[in-house]
């Protein structure tokens, strides 16, 4: 994401040394475009000025506020803050994120495999195989849970039926504190392989043949080609499924809130960030701790995005 | 894929044991589909049953009317469809003009405005979630399908993706449209748009996508069932104590069917438009 804005400057500045082709082209520099440009900028300006650049403003000043019984907004400094880092709650439900986000993780190399057994050249039916593997990515999360819930159901659900055929006796996959957080996390799991699949699909497309048909003349294995060549030439998207997987992580809700119910008594062991961030805003009403939290999530996330930026050159390729 | 000369490596792409293995991922990956689909064709006590029933044998239509007859439904997939053709209409037209203007046209202050609209896509929702809220409500604008679309007819992604579009396209055209003496809208709409369809129809594709999907932001500002869209609806229906799982099922199931049903239709493009915003 580099802002070209200054080459292009340059370049369109460049044609003053040469012999002029368009009259005096300095002077058009100057006037750049007229108020055109402004036209075309100026509605997504403002909306994006109104309703975000406004808004994360205002949510900083929130988070040293607490919202009055009858409304308003009385300044307490860091009080939310002090309160957030004393809140077990939010402890937990930074560990349940974090948990969330790994089992999601685990799910990549999962996705590698499927991508490349599904791109192999000449399959059949790869269309149809593809259709199979993107419908839990497609589909609306708040549905997808609804199913997982009559999965997962402890007392008729398939799961703890196919379970009791060898003899195990599944708990309440959904309403125990610890189970819960990772029935949840599987299901994210398998929403966003699809993602991966897509992402390292292209990637795999871009690989030259030769060097799987060099591979094979050394008598390479499949498997030692996968990981080989496979493997390291994927390894920028790899990372960029990783970076956006875990930002996707970090903002754990739909599914959680769908397949748990407001009802659940695991509820308070098992919520997410985002799920105290909502409860507090606009369940409990308290806009200036929510806001505390909701800079928490931006911090957490910005910290670890910074961490995987550092650790790239450890393992990301870039030929 | 030239299926004269197929390669030993290529024949064996077509084997039995890849069938077979792809088959039940691929088994795996749609099965809650397919329990869903039963489920929804079931009785309360068949669902209820262990072991399960596979096949409800008399199939409950009756199901399907009744999420028209006993929940919201018909209201709420009116709302997702607004808000969705709300959003995408709006993303259309704003990120593919401010996107145009920041490849393309020279204004004061070009780069510090794109580092502002772009540095919203570094923030997580939270972080703007409550004032916006309050903005839409001092607007009185909740419980309003603009309302719940509003915010999202900008898109800094959106803005970002169409410019990477427009700095791909070659400058000649331009150059020879401006001679002819056609003014800069002219030049965008008639000359520049229709080169950046690949751009367009991935932004439609991932608009309709999350537009449909979203939760959160939906739930925020309705408070009526019938003024919700269909994803808050469901996480609502899902939330209460109501135990006709069979109903639950089959709304769920019209809930999805639209964006499943599209994308099957358009699957190379879906898998295009995303893999392509993804690679840039």
């Amino acid at each position: 994401m580099t802002l070209r804005t200054g080459s292009t400057t340059e370049e369109s500045r460049a044609p003053a040394a040469v012999p002029p082709v368009r009259p005096a082209p300095k002077k058009k520099q100057k006037n750049f475009d007229g108020y055109w440009p402004w036209l075309f900028v100026l509605p997504t300006l403002l909306g994006v000025l109104g309703f975000y650049i406004w808004p994360i403003i205002q949510t900083g000043y929130l988070s040293f506020t607490e919202t009055g019984p009858f409304g308003g907004e009385e300044f307490i400094g860091l009080d939310n803050y002090q309160t957030m880092l004393a809140d077990g709650n939010v402890g937990q439900a930074l560990i349940n994120t974090l948990v969330y986000t790994v089992i999601v993780l685990a799910g990549i190399p999962i996705a590698l495999l499927m991508a490349n057994l599904v791109n192999q050249p000449g399959l059949k039916f790869a269309s149809f195989y593809r259709v199979l593997f993107f419908m839990p990515y497609i589909a609306m999360p708040t549905a997808v849970a609804l199913v997982w819930r009559m999965i997962y159901n402890g007392d008729f659900g398939i799961l703890n039926w196919l379970l009791s055929l060898v003899g195990i006796d599944g708990p309440y996959w959904t309403s125990t504190p610890g189970f819960a957080i990772v029935s949840v996390g599987i299901v994210g799991m398998w929403a966003s392989l699809g993602f991966g699949i897509i992402i390292l699909g292209a990637a795999l497309k871009n690989i030259s043949p030769e060097y799987y048909e060099a591979a094979q003349l050394d008598g390479a294995t499949k498997w030692k080609q996968f990981t080989a060549i496979t493997v390291p030439l994927v390894t920028p998207s790899l990372f960029f499924v990783t970076i956006i997987s875990v930002i996707n992580g970090f903002q754990l809700f739909d599914l959680l809130y769908a397949i748990m119910g407001q009802y659940n008594p695991a509820l308070v062991q098992s919520q997410s960030l985002v799920y105290i961030f909502y409860n507090q805003a606009f369940i409990q009403n308290d806009k200036g701790y929510a806001a505390a939290i909701g800079m928490l999530i931006l911090v957490v996330i910005g910290i670890v995005t910074f961490f995987q930026f550092r650790m790239q050159k450890k393992w990301v390729n870039y030929v | 894929m030239s299926k004269e000369s197929l390669s030993p490596a290529q024949q064996g792409a077509n084997s039995v044991r890849t069938h077979l293995v792809l088959g039940i991922i691929g088994f795996v990956m749609v099965f809650p589909f397919i329990w869903q689909l039963v489920i929804s064709l079931s009785t309360n006590d068949q669902v209820m049953s262990v072991p399960p029933t596979f096949w409800p044998g008399d199939l409950q239509w009756g199901n399907f009317v009744d999420v028209f007859t006993k929940l919201p439904f018909f209201d709420q997939f009116g709302v997702s469809v607004g808000i969705t053709v709300i959003r995408v209409i709006g993303q259309v037209v704003l990120c593919s003009m401010a996107g145009y203007a920041f490849a393309r046209m020279r204004f004061r202050g070009r780069g510090v405005f794109l580092a502002v609209i772009l540095s919203i896509l570094m923030v997580p929702p939270q972080v703007y979630l409550i004032p916006q809220f309050q903005i839409i409500q001092n607007l009185g604008l909740l419980n309003t399908f603009i309302g719940i679309a509003l915010p999202g007819i900008f898109s800094a992604f959106g803005v970002f993706l169409m410019r990477q579009i427009f700095l791909g396209l070659p400058l000649e055209l331009e150059e020879a449209a401006r001679l002819d003496g056609a003014n800069p809208f002219q030049i965008f709409y008639k000359i520049m748009l229709p080169l950046a369809t690949p751009g367009i129809s991935a932004l439609v594709i991932i608009t309709t996508l999350w537009s449909w999907n979203d939760l959160l932001w939906p739930l925020v500002v309705t408070t009526y069932a019938e003024k919700m869209p269909v994803s808050a609806g469901l996480a609502t229906l899902a939330g209460s104590i109501t135990t006709d799982y069979p109903v639950m099922m089959a709304a769920s199931v019209l809930a999805m069917a639209p964006v499943l049903i599209l994308f099957i239709i358009l699957q190379r493009r879906v898998v295009e438009g995303l893999a392509f915003s993804g690679s840039k």
